[in-house]
Protein backbone atom coordinates (compact mmCIF):
# COMPACT_ATOMS: atom_id res chain seq x y z
CA UNK A 1 0.00 0.00 0.00
CA UNK A 2 2.81 2.24 0.33
CA UNK A 3 3.44 2.31 -3.33
CA UNK A 4 4.07 5.66 -5.08
CA UNK A 5 1.06 6.66 -7.37
CA UNK A 6 2.06 7.79 -10.68
CA UNK A 7 3.20 11.80 -10.91
CA UNK A 8 1.14 13.55 -13.81
CA UNK A 9 0.79 17.08 -12.81
CA UNK A 10 4.05 18.11 -14.90
CA UNK A 11 2.81 16.73 -18.24
CA UNK A 12 -0.28 16.87 -19.98
CA UNK A 13 -0.63 12.47 -20.17
CA UNK A 14 2.40 10.28 -20.07
CA UNK A 15 1.09 7.48 -21.26
CA UNK A 16 4.78 5.90 -21.32
CA UNK A 17 4.46 6.69 -17.12
CA UNK A 18 1.67 4.48 -17.22
CA UNK A 19 2.55 2.07 -18.73
CA UNK A 20 5.79 1.34 -16.73
CA UNK A 21 2.94 0.17 -13.96
CA UNK A 22 1.81 -2.30 -16.47
CA UNK A 23 3.94 -5.11 -16.59
CA UNK A 24 2.05 -7.27 -18.89
CA UNK A 25 2.18 -4.38 -21.42
CA UNK A 26 5.71 -5.22 -22.49
CA UNK A 27 5.19 -9.08 -22.94
CA UNK A 28 4.51 -9.96 -26.90
CA UNK A 29 2.04 -12.17 -28.46
CA UNK A 30 2.95 -14.52 -31.50
CA UNK A 31 6.42 -12.49 -32.24
CA UNK A 32 5.17 -8.89 -32.02
CA UNK A 33 4.43 -6.81 -29.12
CA UNK A 34 1.09 -7.03 -27.46
CA UNK A 35 -1.35 -4.18 -28.46
CA UNK A 36 -4.18 -4.84 -26.06
CA UNK A 37 -7.50 -3.38 -27.25
CA UNK A 38 -9.84 -5.88 -25.63
CA UNK A 39 -10.41 -3.50 -22.17
CA UNK A 40 -14.02 -3.29 -22.28
CA UNK A 41 -13.73 -6.89 -21.74
CA UNK A 42 -11.78 -6.60 -19.12
CA UNK A 43 -8.38 -4.37 -18.38
CA UNK A 44 -4.85 -4.73 -17.10
CA UNK A 45 -3.48 -4.03 -13.28
CA UNK A 46 -1.10 -1.58 -12.35
CA UNK A 47 1.95 -2.82 -10.10
CA UNK A 48 0.02 -0.74 -6.97
CA UNK A 49 -2.99 -2.55 -7.18
CA UNK A 50 -1.43 -5.92 -7.35
CA UNK A 51 1.13 -4.30 -4.61
CA UNK A 52 -2.25 -2.93 -1.90
CA UNK A 53 -3.74 -6.50 -2.35
CA UNK A 54 -0.72 -8.88 -1.94
CA UNK A 55 0.30 -6.57 1.48
CA UNK A 56 -2.95 -6.74 2.85
CA UNK A 57 -2.85 -10.39 2.31
CA UNK A 58 0.83 -10.63 4.09
CA UNK A 59 0.63 -8.11 6.90
CA UNK A 60 -3.05 -7.42 7.76
CA UNK A 61 -5.24 -10.14 6.44
CA UNK A 62 -8.24 -12.39 8.30
CA UNK A 63 -12.05 -12.64 8.39
CA UNK A 64 -13.57 -9.21 8.64
CA UNK A 65 -16.38 -8.10 11.21
CA UNK A 66 -16.20 -11.58 12.87
CA UNK A 67 -13.77 -11.12 15.89
CA UNK A 68 -11.61 -9.00 18.13
CA UNK A 69 -8.24 -10.05 17.49
CA UNK A 70 -5.78 -7.73 16.18
CA UNK A 71 -6.01 -8.88 12.64
CA UNK A 72 -9.87 -9.07 12.54
CA UNK A 73 -10.06 -5.72 13.53
CA UNK A 74 -7.22 -4.62 11.22
CA UNK A 75 -8.57 -6.15 7.98
CA UNK A 76 -12.24 -4.80 8.95
CA UNK A 77 -10.37 -1.34 9.01
CA UNK A 78 -8.95 -2.09 5.90
CA UNK A 79 -12.47 -3.04 4.08
CA UNK A 80 -14.47 -0.83 5.33
CA UNK A 81 -11.38 2.16 4.32
CA UNK A 82 -11.40 0.26 0.75
CA UNK A 83 -15.09 1.33 0.77
CA UNK A 84 -14.92 4.38 1.90
CA UNK A 85 -12.42 4.89 -1.14
CA UNK A 86 -14.54 3.15 -3.54
CA UNK A 87 -17.40 5.54 -2.47
CA UNK A 88 -15.79 8.73 -2.61
CA UNK A 89 -14.59 7.87 -6.09
CA UNK A 90 -18.23 7.73 -7.25
CA UNK A 91 -19.27 10.82 -5.04
CA UNK A 92 -21.22 8.38 -2.46
CA UNK A 93 -21.67 7.94 0.79
CA UNK A 94 -20.13 4.90 3.12
CA UNK A 95 -22.51 2.73 3.78
CA UNK A 96 -24.74 3.02 0.27
CA UNK A 97 -21.49 0.95 -1.43
CA UNK A 98 -22.24 -2.48 -1.26
CA UNK A 99 -19.53 -4.66 -2.31
CA UNK A 100 -20.52 -7.44 -4.87
CA UNK A 101 -19.09 -10.36 -6.94
CA UNK A 102 -19.37 -8.23 -9.88
CA UNK A 103 -21.84 -5.97 -11.89
CA UNK A 104 -23.73 -8.69 -12.98
CA UNK A 105 -24.45 -9.96 -9.22
CA UNK A 106 -25.02 -6.14 -8.49
CA UNK A 107 -28.04 -6.10 -11.13
CA UNK A 108 -29.24 -9.59 -9.88
CA UNK A 109 -29.33 -8.36 -6.16
CA UNK A 110 -31.84 -5.84 -7.01
CA UNK A 111 -33.40 -7.47 -9.18
CA UNK A 112 -34.35 -10.16 -6.61
CA UNK A 113 -34.44 -7.68 -3.67
CA UNK A 114 -37.85 -6.17 -5.67
CA UNK A 115 -39.42 -10.07 -6.83
CA UNK A 116 -38.71 -10.51 -2.52
CA UNK A 117 -40.65 -7.60 -1.57
CA UNK A 118 -43.71 -7.37 -0.23
CA UNK A 119 -47.35 -6.62 -1.92
CA UNK A 120 -47.13 -2.79 -0.46
CA UNK A 121 -43.47 -2.05 -0.35
CA UNK A 122 -42.22 0.02 -3.52
CA UNK A 123 -40.25 -1.99 -4.56
CA UNK A 124 -43.15 -5.30 -5.08
CA UNK A 125 -43.69 -6.09 -8.59
CA UNK A 126 -46.89 -7.76 -10.48
CA UNK A 127 -48.73 -8.39 -13.16
CA UNK A 128 -49.76 -4.66 -14.84
CA UNK A 129 -46.65 -3.60 -13.29
CA UNK A 130 -43.62 -3.02 -15.82
CA UNK A 131 -39.60 -3.11 -16.19
CA UNK A 132 -38.21 -1.18 -18.92
CA UNK A 133 -34.45 -1.75 -20.10
CA UNK A 134 -33.26 -0.82 -23.46
CA UNK A 135 -32.12 -2.61 -26.39
CA UNK A 136 -28.42 -2.08 -25.97
CA UNK A 137 -28.60 -3.85 -22.77
CA UNK A 138 -25.61 -6.47 -21.76
CA UNK A 139 -27.16 -9.49 -20.65
CA UNK A 140 -26.05 -8.77 -17.80
CA UNK A 141 -28.63 -5.94 -17.32
CA UNK A 142 -31.22 -8.20 -19.71
CA UNK A 143 -31.50 -11.73 -18.57
CA UNK A 144 -32.11 -10.55 -14.31
CA UNK A 145 -34.90 -8.31 -15.94
CA UNK A 146 -36.24 -11.05 -18.08
CA UNK A 147 -36.05 -13.19 -14.51
CA UNK A 148 -37.84 -11.20 -12.65
CA UNK A 149 -40.70 -10.40 -14.75
CA UNK A 150 -41.00 -14.09 -14.91
CA UNK A 151 -41.30 -14.34 -11.69
CA UNK A 152 -43.39 -11.84 -10.89
CA UNK A 153 -45.33 -11.56 -14.05
CA UNK A 154 -44.53 -8.30 -14.79
CA UNK A 155 -44.04 -7.10 -18.66
CA UNK A 156 -40.61 -6.36 -19.74
CA UNK A 157 -40.28 -3.78 -22.45
CA UNK A 158 -37.87 -1.62 -23.74
CA UNK A 159 -36.15 1.36 -25.64
CA UNK A 160 -34.99 0.59 -29.26
CA UNK A 161 -32.28 1.90 -31.44
CA UNK A 162 -31.67 4.10 -34.18
CA UNK A 163 -29.87 2.94 -37.01
CA UNK A 164 -27.25 5.71 -35.64
CA UNK A 165 -27.13 3.29 -33.00
CA UNK A 166 -28.48 5.46 -30.23
CA UNK A 167 -31.28 5.14 -28.22
CA UNK A 168 -34.59 6.02 -30.18
CA UNK A 169 -36.34 7.94 -27.61
CA UNK A 170 -39.55 9.16 -29.66
CA UNK A 171 -41.81 6.99 -27.87
CA UNK A 172 -39.75 7.41 -24.24
CA UNK A 173 -43.25 8.80 -22.55
CA UNK A 174 -45.10 5.74 -24.11
CA UNK A 175 -42.55 3.04 -22.99
CA UNK A 176 -41.42 4.37 -19.68
CA UNK A 177 -44.92 4.95 -17.99
CA UNK A 178 -47.35 5.08 -15.12
CA UNK A 179 -46.66 1.93 -14.31
CA UNK A 180 -42.82 1.65 -15.14
CA UNK A 181 -40.99 0.33 -11.67
CA UNK A 182 -38.22 0.27 -12.96
CA UNK A 183 -35.86 1.78 -15.74
CA UNK A 184 -32.69 0.36 -16.13
CA UNK A 185 -30.09 1.01 -18.85
CA UNK A 186 -26.44 1.08 -19.82
CA UNK A 187 -24.42 4.02 -19.42
CA UNK A 188 -21.93 3.13 -22.01
CA UNK A 189 -23.02 0.38 -24.36
CA UNK A 190 -19.88 -2.64 -24.48
CA UNK A 191 -20.70 -3.17 -27.86
CA UNK A 192 -21.79 0.05 -29.32
CA UNK A 193 -19.85 2.62 -27.63
CA UNK A 194 -22.69 5.28 -26.70
CA UNK A 195 -23.15 6.86 -24.11
CA UNK A 196 -26.86 7.66 -23.13
CA UNK A 197 -28.79 10.69 -22.26
CA UNK A 198 -28.87 9.38 -18.31
CA UNK A 199 -30.31 12.71 -17.73
CA UNK A 200 -33.57 12.89 -20.24
CA UNK A 201 -34.22 9.30 -18.77
CA UNK A 202 -34.43 9.95 -15.14
CA UNK A 203 -36.25 12.86 -15.70
CA UNK A 204 -39.19 10.85 -17.61
CA UNK A 205 -38.61 7.96 -14.99
CA UNK A 206 -38.46 9.67 -12.02
CA UNK A 207 -42.01 11.94 -13.03
CA UNK A 208 -43.69 8.32 -13.38
CA UNK A 209 -42.56 7.62 -10.03
CA UNK A 210 -39.95 4.65 -11.79
CA UNK A 211 -36.68 3.30 -9.94
CA UNK A 212 -33.58 3.78 -12.03
CA UNK A 213 -30.53 1.72 -11.87
CA UNK A 214 -27.48 2.78 -14.34
CA UNK A 215 -25.23 0.04 -15.56
CA UNK A 216 -21.79 2.17 -15.16
CA UNK A 217 -20.02 -0.94 -16.09
CA UNK A 218 -18.33 1.02 -19.23
CA UNK A 219 -18.36 4.78 -17.84
CA UNK A 220 -17.24 4.49 -14.23
CA UNK A 221 -13.65 3.20 -15.63
CA UNK A 222 -13.43 5.69 -18.12
CA UNK A 223 -14.64 8.92 -16.91
CA UNK A 224 -15.60 10.90 -13.81
CA UNK A 225 -19.07 9.91 -12.63
CA UNK A 226 -20.56 11.38 -9.67
CA UNK A 227 -23.86 9.20 -8.20
CA UNK A 228 -25.49 12.86 -7.10
CA UNK A 229 -25.04 14.72 -9.97
CA UNK A 230 -26.43 11.68 -12.07
CA UNK A 231 -29.47 11.26 -10.39
CA UNK A 232 -29.66 7.80 -11.02
CA UNK A 233 -30.93 5.37 -7.87
CA UNK A 234 -28.89 2.42 -8.34
CA UNK A 235 -25.53 2.11 -10.06
CA UNK A 236 -23.48 -0.83 -10.68
CA UNK A 237 -20.20 -1.28 -11.66
CA UNK A 238 -17.29 -3.98 -11.56
CA UNK A 239 -13.80 -3.67 -10.49
CA UNK A 240 -11.81 -5.84 -13.63
CA UNK A 241 -12.43 -3.16 -16.37
CA UNK A 242 -11.19 -0.33 -13.75
CA UNK A 243 -7.59 -2.15 -13.66
CA UNK A 244 -9.13 -3.59 -10.38
CA UNK A 245 -9.19 -7.35 -9.33
CA UNK A 246 -11.57 -9.98 -10.95
CA UNK A 247 -14.37 -10.90 -8.36
CA UNK A 248 -15.64 -7.46 -6.90
CA UNK A 249 -18.02 -5.62 -8.23
CA UNK A 250 -19.73 -2.63 -6.63
CA UNK A 251 -23.64 -1.55 -6.13
CA UNK A 252 -24.69 1.55 -5.01
CA UNK A 253 -28.01 2.70 -3.84
CA UNK A 254 -29.70 5.90 -2.42
CA UNK A 255 -29.27 4.80 1.84
CA UNK A 256 -33.26 5.65 1.89
CA UNK A 257 -33.90 3.13 -1.07
CA UNK A 258 -31.48 0.92 0.69
CA UNK A 259 -33.05 0.61 3.86
CA UNK A 260 -36.13 -0.39 2.63
CA UNK A 261 -34.67 -3.01 -0.23
CA UNK A 262 -35.39 -6.39 1.51
CA UNK A 263 -32.40 -9.19 1.48
CA UNK A 264 -31.53 -10.82 -1.53
CA UNK A 265 -28.92 -14.00 -0.04
CA UNK A 266 -29.45 -14.87 3.45
CA UNK A 267 -26.44 -15.94 5.42
CA UNK A 268 -23.46 -14.70 7.99
CA UNK A 269 -22.98 -10.81 8.64
CA UNK A 270 -26.50 -9.85 6.99
CA UNK A 271 -28.41 -10.56 10.17
CA UNK A 272 -29.73 -8.73 13.44
CA UNK A 273 -31.01 -11.46 15.53
CA UNK A 274 -31.61 -14.42 14.22
CA UNK A 275 -34.31 -17.38 15.83
CA UNK A 276 -34.85 -20.39 14.48
CA UNK A 277 -38.04 -19.65 12.62
CA UNK A 278 -36.91 -16.13 11.57
CA UNK A 279 -34.59 -13.13 11.79
CA UNK A 280 -34.24 -9.64 11.31
CA UNK A 281 -31.64 -8.21 9.11
CA UNK A 282 -28.46 -5.80 9.01
CA UNK A 283 -29.10 -2.00 7.85
CA UNK A 284 -27.18 -1.78 4.28
CA UNK A 285 -24.42 -2.49 3.46
CA UNK A 286 -24.39 -5.38 5.38
CA UNK A 287 -27.51 -6.57 4.51
CA UNK A 288 -26.69 -7.31 0.79
CA UNK A 289 -23.10 -8.87 2.22
CA UNK A 290 -23.91 -12.31 3.22
CA UNK A 291 -21.44 -14.53 3.87
CA UNK A 292 -17.78 -13.92 4.06
CA UNK A 293 -17.17 -10.98 1.47
CA UNK A 294 -14.58 -10.13 -0.95
CA UNK A 295 -12.06 -8.99 1.08
CA UNK A 296 -8.78 -8.65 -1.02
CA UNK A 297 -10.89 -7.81 -4.06
CA UNK A 298 -12.57 -4.73 -2.02
CA UNK A 299 -8.55 -3.51 -0.83
CA UNK A 300 -7.26 -4.24 -4.80
CA UNK A 301 -10.43 -1.98 -6.26
CA UNK A 302 -9.75 0.98 -3.85
CA UNK A 303 -5.87 0.96 -4.93
CA UNK A 304 -7.53 0.66 -8.40
CA UNK A 305 -9.65 3.54 -7.38
CA UNK A 306 -6.66 5.68 -6.41
CA UNK A 307 -4.61 4.51 -10.01
CA UNK A 308 -6.96 6.47 -11.86
CA UNK A 309 -7.73 9.04 -9.65
CA UNK A 310 -3.76 9.72 -9.58
CA UNK A 311 -4.31 9.67 -13.13
CA UNK A 312 -7.00 11.36 -13.41
CA UNK A 313 -10.38 10.81 -14.80
CA UNK A 314 -10.44 13.60 -16.66
CA UNK A 315 -7.66 13.21 -18.17
CA UNK A 316 -8.19 9.35 -19.22
CA UNK A 317 -10.99 10.37 -20.93
CA UNK A 318 -9.17 13.21 -23.13
CA UNK A 319 -6.95 10.77 -23.52
CA UNK A 320 -9.57 7.78 -25.09
CA UNK A 321 -11.29 10.37 -26.92
CA UNK A 322 -7.84 11.63 -28.58
CA UNK A 323 -7.79 7.75 -29.46
CA UNK A 324 -11.27 7.04 -30.68
CA UNK A 325 -11.09 9.81 -32.96
CA UNK A 326 -7.61 8.60 -34.49
CA UNK A 327 -9.70 5.11 -34.79
CA UNK A 328 -12.67 6.29 -36.10
CA UNK A 329 -10.88 8.05 -38.98
CA UNK A 330 -8.57 5.63 -39.89
CA UNK A 331 -11.74 3.07 -39.91
CA UNK A 332 -13.13 5.38 -42.59
CA UNK A 333 -10.53 5.33 -44.73
CA UNK A 334 -10.32 1.59 -45.34
CA UNK A 335 -12.65 0.30 -47.66
CA UNK A 336 -14.99 -2.37 -47.40
CA UNK A 337 -14.89 -1.38 -42.78
CA UNK A 338 -18.22 -0.37 -41.56
CA UNK A 339 -18.75 1.08 -38.12
CA UNK A 340 -21.24 -0.36 -35.76
CA UNK A 341 -22.08 2.33 -33.26
CA UNK A 342 -21.58 6.12 -33.43
CA UNK A 343 -18.56 6.99 -35.87
CA UNK A 344 -18.06 10.06 -34.10
CA UNK A 345 -16.74 10.75 -30.58
CA UNK A 346 -19.78 13.03 -29.77
CA UNK A 347 -21.39 10.95 -26.80
CA UNK A 348 -19.39 8.18 -27.16
CA UNK A 349 -16.93 6.15 -25.36
CA UNK A 350 -13.92 4.28 -26.74
CA UNK A 351 -15.50 0.60 -27.59
CA UNK A 352 -15.64 0.61 -31.54
CA UNK A 353 -17.49 -2.40 -33.13
CA UNK A 354 -16.58 -2.50 -36.70
CA UNK A 355 -16.93 -5.09 -39.13
CA UNK A 356 -14.73 -5.98 -42.94
CA UNK A 357 -17.08 -6.99 -45.72
CA UNK A 358 -16.54 -10.77 -46.57
CA UNK A 359 -14.56 -11.86 -43.27
CA UNK A 360 -15.97 -12.93 -40.62
CA UNK A 361 -14.99 -11.11 -36.96
CA UNK A 362 -14.16 -14.65 -36.11
CA UNK A 363 -11.34 -14.93 -38.94
CA UNK A 364 -10.39 -10.86 -38.47
CA UNK A 365 -9.42 -11.32 -34.72
CA UNK A 366 -7.79 -14.23 -35.09
CA UNK A 367 -5.82 -12.79 -37.74
CA UNK A 368 -5.43 -9.56 -36.34
CA UNK A 369 -4.08 -12.15 -33.15
CA UNK A 370 -1.33 -13.58 -35.52
CA UNK A 371 0.17 -10.03 -35.73
CA UNK A 372 -0.30 -9.26 -31.99
CA UNK A 373 -3.23 -7.30 -31.90
CA UNK A 374 -6.01 -8.12 -29.24
CA UNK A 375 -9.81 -7.55 -29.69
CA UNK A 376 -12.67 -9.08 -28.99
CA UNK A 377 -14.91 -10.64 -31.41
CA UNK A 378 -18.10 -11.69 -31.06
CA UNK A 379 -21.31 -10.66 -30.01
CA UNK A 380 -20.15 -8.99 -26.59
CA UNK A 381 -22.88 -10.57 -24.62
CA UNK A 382 -25.01 -8.32 -26.44
CA UNK A 383 -26.73 -10.65 -29.03
CA UNK A 384 -30.17 -8.34 -29.34
CA UNK A 385 -27.54 -5.63 -30.74
CA UNK A 386 -26.17 -7.53 -33.47
CA UNK A 387 -29.46 -8.90 -34.22
CA UNK A 388 -30.98 -5.44 -34.66
CA UNK A 389 -27.94 -4.04 -37.06
CA UNK A 390 -27.92 -7.25 -39.05
CA UNK A 391 -24.70 -8.68 -38.44
CA UNK A 392 -23.98 -12.40 -36.82
CA UNK A 393 -21.14 -10.88 -34.72
CA UNK A 394 -18.20 -7.68 -34.77
CA UNK A 395 -15.08 -7.42 -33.77
CA UNK A 396 -14.48 -4.69 -30.96
CA UNK A 397 -11.65 -2.47 -29.79
CA UNK A 398 -11.35 -0.81 -26.86
CA UNK A 399 -8.52 1.20 -25.57
CA UNK A 400 -7.69 2.12 -22.33
CA UNK A 401 -5.56 4.86 -20.17
CA UNK A 402 -2.41 2.94 -21.31
CA UNK A 403 -2.88 2.41 -25.20
CA UNK A 404 -0.94 5.02 -27.58
CA UNK A 405 -2.16 6.46 -31.09
CA UNK A 406 0.72 3.79 -32.48
CA UNK A 407 -0.97 0.78 -31.05
CA UNK A 408 -3.70 2.63 -32.80
CA UNK A 409 -1.62 2.43 -36.16
CA UNK A 410 -1.22 -0.92 -35.28
CA UNK A 411 -4.77 -1.79 -35.54
CA UNK A 412 -5.14 0.01 -38.49
CA UNK A 413 -2.27 -1.41 -40.41
CA UNK A 414 -3.53 -5.36 -38.85
CA UNK A 415 -6.96 -4.57 -40.18
CA UNK A 416 -5.18 -3.81 -43.67
CA UNK A 417 -3.39 -7.56 -43.49
CA UNK A 418 -6.53 -8.61 -42.93
CA UNK A 419 -7.84 -7.36 -46.04
CA UNK A 420 -4.97 -8.72 -47.35
CA UNK A 421 -5.16 -12.41 -46.12
CA UNK A 422 -8.61 -12.79 -46.86
CA UNK A 423 -8.76 -11.30 -50.07
CA UNK A 424 -11.24 -8.80 -49.26
CA UNK A 425 -12.45 -5.33 -50.92
CA UNK B 1 3.92 -12.15 -39.91
CA UNK B 2 5.18 -15.48 -39.75
CA UNK B 3 3.40 -17.04 -42.41
CA UNK B 4 4.25 -20.73 -40.74
CA UNK B 5 2.10 -19.92 -37.45
CA UNK B 6 -0.86 -18.39 -39.65
CA UNK B 7 -0.66 -21.56 -41.99
CA UNK B 8 -1.32 -24.14 -38.80
CA UNK B 9 -4.27 -22.24 -38.37
CA UNK B 10 -5.24 -21.15 -41.82
CA UNK B 11 -4.59 -24.29 -44.21
CA UNK B 12 -4.82 -23.42 -47.54
CA UNK B 13 -7.43 -26.75 -48.07
CA UNK B 14 -9.24 -24.84 -45.18
CA UNK B 15 -9.84 -21.04 -47.56
CA UNK B 16 -10.59 -23.34 -50.21
CA UNK B 17 -13.50 -24.92 -48.62
CA UNK B 18 -14.40 -21.36 -47.29
CA UNK B 19 -14.40 -19.92 -50.73
CA UNK B 20 -15.73 -22.76 -53.05
CA UNK B 21 -17.90 -24.34 -50.37
CA UNK B 22 -19.31 -28.43 -51.42
CA UNK B 23 -22.53 -29.05 -51.27
CA UNK B 24 -23.86 -26.21 -49.66
CA UNK B 25 -27.47 -24.64 -50.36
CA UNK B 26 -30.80 -26.35 -48.81
CA UNK B 27 -32.00 -29.18 -51.00
CA UNK B 28 -34.87 -31.54 -51.04
CA UNK B 29 -35.73 -34.39 -50.26
CA UNK B 30 -35.16 -34.84 -46.78
CA UNK B 31 -35.77 -36.68 -43.69
CA UNK B 32 -35.04 -34.11 -40.89
CA UNK B 33 -33.83 -30.36 -40.88
CA UNK B 34 -32.10 -29.15 -37.79
CA UNK B 35 -30.67 -25.81 -36.81
CA UNK B 36 -27.49 -25.43 -34.30
CA UNK B 37 -25.58 -22.24 -32.94
CA UNK B 38 -22.37 -21.26 -31.58
CA UNK B 39 -23.78 -19.20 -28.48
CA UNK B 40 -20.46 -17.54 -27.98
CA UNK B 41 -19.99 -16.37 -31.64
CA UNK B 42 -23.29 -16.28 -33.21
CA UNK B 43 -22.32 -18.75 -35.99
CA UNK B 44 -24.99 -20.75 -36.80
CA UNK B 45 -25.84 -23.74 -39.37
CA UNK B 46 -28.86 -26.12 -41.04
CA UNK B 47 -28.01 -29.11 -41.92
CA UNK B 48 -30.89 -30.92 -43.91
CA UNK B 49 -30.15 -35.30 -43.85
CA UNK B 50 -31.99 -37.54 -46.34
CA UNK B 51 -31.03 -41.74 -45.20
CA UNK B 52 -32.43 -43.90 -46.77
CA UNK B 53 -31.46 -47.97 -46.45
CA UNK B 54 -29.18 -47.23 -43.27
CA UNK B 55 -27.11 -44.95 -45.92
CA UNK B 56 -26.35 -40.80 -45.57
CA UNK B 57 -27.74 -39.97 -49.22
CA UNK B 58 -27.88 -36.41 -49.29
CA UNK B 59 -26.58 -33.75 -46.69
CA UNK B 60 -27.24 -30.12 -47.14
CA UNK B 61 -26.88 -26.90 -45.60
CA UNK B 62 -26.46 -23.53 -45.03
CA UNK B 63 -25.10 -21.33 -42.94
CA UNK B 64 -22.99 -18.32 -41.80
CA UNK B 65 -19.58 -18.07 -39.50
CA UNK B 66 -16.04 -17.74 -39.87
CA UNK B 67 -14.25 -19.60 -42.04
CA UNK B 68 -13.52 -22.54 -40.07
CA UNK B 69 -16.99 -23.50 -38.83
CA UNK B 70 -18.14 -22.91 -43.07
CA UNK B 71 -14.99 -25.13 -44.67
CA UNK B 72 -15.61 -27.68 -41.99
CA UNK B 73 -18.96 -28.31 -42.83
CA UNK B 74 -18.41 -28.32 -46.42
CA UNK B 75 -15.32 -31.06 -45.32
CA UNK B 76 -17.96 -32.81 -43.63
CA UNK B 77 -20.38 -33.30 -46.26
CA UNK B 78 -17.72 -34.59 -48.61
CA UNK B 79 -16.57 -37.28 -46.03
CA UNK B 80 -20.68 -38.56 -45.19
CA UNK B 81 -22.44 -38.09 -48.14
CA UNK B 82 -23.20 -41.88 -49.69
CA UNK B 83 -22.07 -43.70 -46.96
CA UNK B 84 -23.14 -46.54 -44.57
CA UNK B 85 -24.24 -44.21 -41.45
CA UNK B 86 -22.15 -46.15 -39.24
CA UNK B 87 -19.27 -45.49 -41.36
CA UNK B 88 -20.27 -41.92 -41.55
CA UNK B 89 -20.40 -41.66 -37.52
CA UNK B 90 -16.87 -43.59 -37.65
CA UNK B 91 -15.50 -40.48 -39.23
CA UNK B 92 -17.41 -37.77 -37.00
CA UNK B 93 -15.72 -39.58 -34.04
CA UNK B 94 -12.95 -39.78 -35.33
CA UNK B 95 -12.56 -36.03 -36.66
CA UNK B 96 -13.98 -34.87 -32.86
CA UNK B 97 -10.95 -36.88 -31.36
CA UNK B 98 -9.08 -34.81 -33.48
CA UNK B 99 -10.52 -31.84 -32.53
CA UNK B 100 -10.21 -32.84 -28.72
CA UNK B 101 -6.72 -34.01 -29.35
CA UNK B 102 -5.19 -29.77 -28.55
CA UNK B 103 -2.49 -30.65 -31.49
CA UNK B 104 -1.08 -33.57 -30.69
CA UNK B 105 -2.22 -36.66 -32.96
CA UNK B 106 -1.42 -37.69 -36.45
CA UNK B 107 -4.80 -37.03 -38.28
CA UNK B 108 -5.54 -40.46 -40.56
CA UNK B 109 -5.66 -38.97 -44.44
CA UNK B 110 -7.43 -42.31 -45.16
CA UNK B 111 -9.93 -41.87 -42.47
CA UNK B 112 -10.34 -37.70 -42.67
CA UNK B 113 -9.32 -36.65 -46.05
CA UNK B 114 -8.79 -32.82 -46.48
CA UNK B 115 -10.38 -33.27 -42.46
CA UNK B 116 -6.71 -33.70 -41.83
CA UNK B 117 -6.04 -29.60 -42.52
CA UNK B 118 -7.89 -28.79 -38.71
CA UNK B 119 -5.37 -30.54 -37.09
CA UNK B 120 -4.08 -27.16 -35.98
CA UNK B 121 -6.99 -25.55 -34.86
CA UNK B 122 -7.02 -28.25 -32.26
CA UNK B 123 -4.62 -26.06 -30.85
CA UNK B 124 -7.00 -22.87 -30.63
CA UNK B 125 -9.49 -24.51 -27.90
CA UNK B 126 -11.80 -20.90 -28.96
CA UNK B 127 -12.16 -22.18 -32.26
CA UNK B 128 -12.84 -26.26 -31.76
CA UNK B 129 -17.06 -25.42 -31.15
CA UNK B 130 -16.40 -23.65 -34.86
CA UNK B 131 -14.75 -26.52 -36.54
CA UNK B 132 -17.56 -28.88 -34.84
CA UNK B 133 -20.86 -26.74 -35.41
CA UNK B 134 -21.72 -28.46 -38.96
CA UNK B 135 -20.48 -32.08 -37.55
CA UNK B 136 -22.69 -32.27 -34.76
CA UNK B 137 -25.67 -30.47 -36.54
CA UNK B 138 -25.06 -33.12 -38.87
CA UNK B 139 -25.07 -36.05 -35.94
CA UNK B 140 -28.12 -34.86 -34.44
CA UNK B 141 -30.06 -34.39 -37.77
CA UNK B 142 -28.62 -37.95 -38.52
CA UNK B 143 -30.03 -39.49 -35.16
CA UNK B 144 -32.98 -37.89 -35.55
CA UNK B 145 -33.58 -38.89 -39.34
CA UNK B 146 -32.93 -43.17 -38.00
CA UNK B 147 -35.48 -42.74 -35.35
CA UNK B 148 -38.10 -40.86 -37.81
CA UNK B 149 -37.24 -44.00 -40.75
CA UNK B 150 -37.44 -46.58 -37.79
CA UNK B 151 -41.12 -44.87 -36.76
CA UNK B 152 -42.50 -44.98 -40.20
CA UNK B 153 -41.39 -48.60 -41.25
CA UNK B 154 -42.73 -49.77 -37.73
C1 LIG C 1 -22.19 -2.75 -19.89
C2 LIG C 1 -21.80 -4.00 -19.19
N1 LIG C 1 -22.60 -4.52 -18.25
C3 LIG C 1 -22.27 -5.64 -17.59
C4 LIG C 1 -21.10 -6.32 -17.83
C5 LIG C 1 -20.80 -7.57 -17.05
O1 LIG C 1 -19.67 -7.44 -16.26
P1 LIG C 1 -19.28 -8.62 -15.25
O2 LIG C 1 -19.09 -9.82 -16.11
O3 LIG C 1 -18.02 -8.16 -14.61
O4 LIG C 1 -20.40 -8.79 -14.30
C6 LIG C 1 -20.25 -5.81 -18.80
C7 LIG C 1 -18.98 -6.48 -19.16
O5 LIG C 1 -18.85 -7.61 -19.52
C8 LIG C 1 -20.60 -4.64 -19.50
O6 LIG C 1 -19.81 -4.15 -20.45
Amino acid sequence: MTSTLPDLTATPYDVEGVRRDFAILSREVNGRPLVYLDNASSTHKPRQVLDAERAFLEQHYSNVHRGVHTLSQEATDGYEQARTTVASFIGARHDDVVFTKNVTEAINLVAYSMGNAPAGSQFHLGAGDEICVTEMEHHSNLVPWQLLAQRTGATLRWLPLTDEGRLDLTELDAVVNERTKILAFTHQSNLLGTINPVDVLVRRAHAVGALVLLDAAQSVPHFPVDVTALGVDFLAFTGHKLVGPTGVGVLWGRGELLAEMPPFMGGGSMIEVVEMASSTYAPPPERFEAGTPVISQAIGLAAACDYLSAVGLDKIAAHEAALTARLLDGLRRIDGVRVIGPDTTEMRGSAVSFVIDGVHPHDVGQTLDEVGVAVRVGHHCAAPVCRRYAVPATARASSYLYNTPSEIDALLEGIEHVKRFWGAA
Amino acid sequence: MTEGSNESLYQEIILDHYRNPHHKGLRDPFDIEVHHVNPTCGDEVTVRVKVVDGQVQDVSYDGQGCSISQASTSVMTDLVIGRKIDDAMEKAEAFLTLMQSRGTLEPDEDVLEDGIAFAGVSRYPARVKCALLGWMAWKDATAQAVAHTAEEAS
